[in-house]
């Protein structure tokens, strides 16, 4: 992608889209959600990320990623999707015995 | 009323104030754009560059007061001098203008802080050299930052390509004050601690040539005109900006937070 280029908003093509900023605090953490913001394009929105979410140390890395990227659940598919694992405890590792040998488990 | 303090003639003493002044009166400009940018991202990233600047204004002026025989804290050198005790370039003082202006001055004086700092880090001053290791990395990021927003002010609209080059148009006669040489300028190379403005003019053109050719932009001519700042005469918006500046440590003397 070019990092200069303004995609379009579907909705509003005067608007600067929306981005979705992931921070990973220290090596070999995962990159968490932080929030959202506005930006014109994909360079800034690293930068403009970086000025906004990590202003207190709180970052090593930062991926950026259009909001209208993401493909997420519909939240009217959530009993169809989630509800059944309710019942199903023996997913849980809970059930073995461990050796006292093992420690901090 | 608290009385103004008179700082040392010293050759190092001047020096660091042309430095500790740049940064201090950059900062307070770009500190007017606080709730008033275009967006909040950017109104966060203008105020988070001053205060990078603030910070090393901090760290220069603590120095300036230490040396030449002198006695002064920071806040004292930031806020109790009067307009000609101050020796930032006539660039940073001027108002802060619209957002183009904004970005082109800031290209400007991180080009220029970027090429300073780099060179202070081996200052023979260890103070100077350990403020410079910090704001070589802050000066770095001011100057990729504005730089990115020149290409897209001078590739958006015909309206941002308008500003913009309005913006060089008038801000790139200041620029010529900043590499003049003077007497302060040699002592310091003399004794090491840190370079004559005037070396970094190559390289600081080379880096405005770069960021103006991504953004499509000409490299303005040079003007004869000629500012002053950095001997202490300025133009007619310094002392309205002091005025604002020292208000409270004038009115309130030693006041802290």
């Amino acid at each position: 992608m070019n990092p200069t280029a303004t995609p379009e908003t579907a909705d509003n093509p005067e608007e600067w889209p929306l981005w979705e900023v992931f921070v990973r605090s220290k090596a070999g953490l995962d990159h968490k959600h932080s929030g959202s913001l506005h930006a014109p394009d994909a360079k800034l929105a690293l930068e403009m990320a970086r000025d906004v979410y990590t202003r207190r140390q709180e970052g090593t890395s930062i991926w950026v990623v259009r909001s209208d990227q993401i493909v997420a659940s519909d939240p009217g598919d959530k009993d169809m999707y989630f509800d059944p694992m309710e019942d199903k405890v023996y997913r849980h590792p809970t059930f073995y015995k461990l050796p006292d040998e093992v420690n901090h488990m | 009323m608290q009385d103004s303090i008179t700082v040392s003639t010293d050759p190092s003493v001047r020096y660091l104030l042309r430095l500790g002044d740049t940064c201090l009166i950059h900062a307070q400009r770009l500190g007017e754009w606080c709730g008033h940018a275009p967006i909040i991202e950017e109104d966060i990233a203008l105020t988070n560059i001053a205060l990078d600047l603030i910070g090393q204004a901090r760290g220069v002026l603590t120095r300036a007061g230490q040396l030449g025989g002198q006695q002064f804290d920071e806040d004292q050198l930031a806020f109790l001098r009067e307009e000609r005790d101050y020796f930032n370039p006539t660039l940073v003082e001027l108002p802060r203008g619209d957002f183009a202006v904004t970005t082109v001055r800031n290209l400007m004086v991180a080009a220029l802080l970027e090429l300073l700092w780099t060179r202070l880090q081996t200052s023979s001053d260890a103070e100077v050299a350990a403020v410079a290791g910090k704001a070589v990395k802050e000066a770095r990021y001011h100057h990729r930052h504005a730089a990115d927003w020149l290409v897209r002010l001078g590739d958006g609209t015909a309206e941002s390509r308008r500003r913009i080059e309005t913006a060089l148009d008038r801000l790139w006669p200041y620029s010529r004050e900043l590499f003049q040489s003077d007497a302060i300028d040699d002592a310091a190379l003399a004794s090491g601690l840190g370079p004559r403005w005037a070396e970094l003019r190559d390289p600081w053109l080379a880096a405005m040539r770069d960021a103006l050719d991504a953004a499509g932009l000409a490299m303005p001519t040079e003007t004869a005109f000629l500012s002053s700042g950095r001997q202490g005469i300025h133009s007619e918006h310094m002392g309205h900006m002091l005025a604002e500046m020292q208000y409270l440590q004038r009115s309130y003397p030693g006041g802290a937070w």
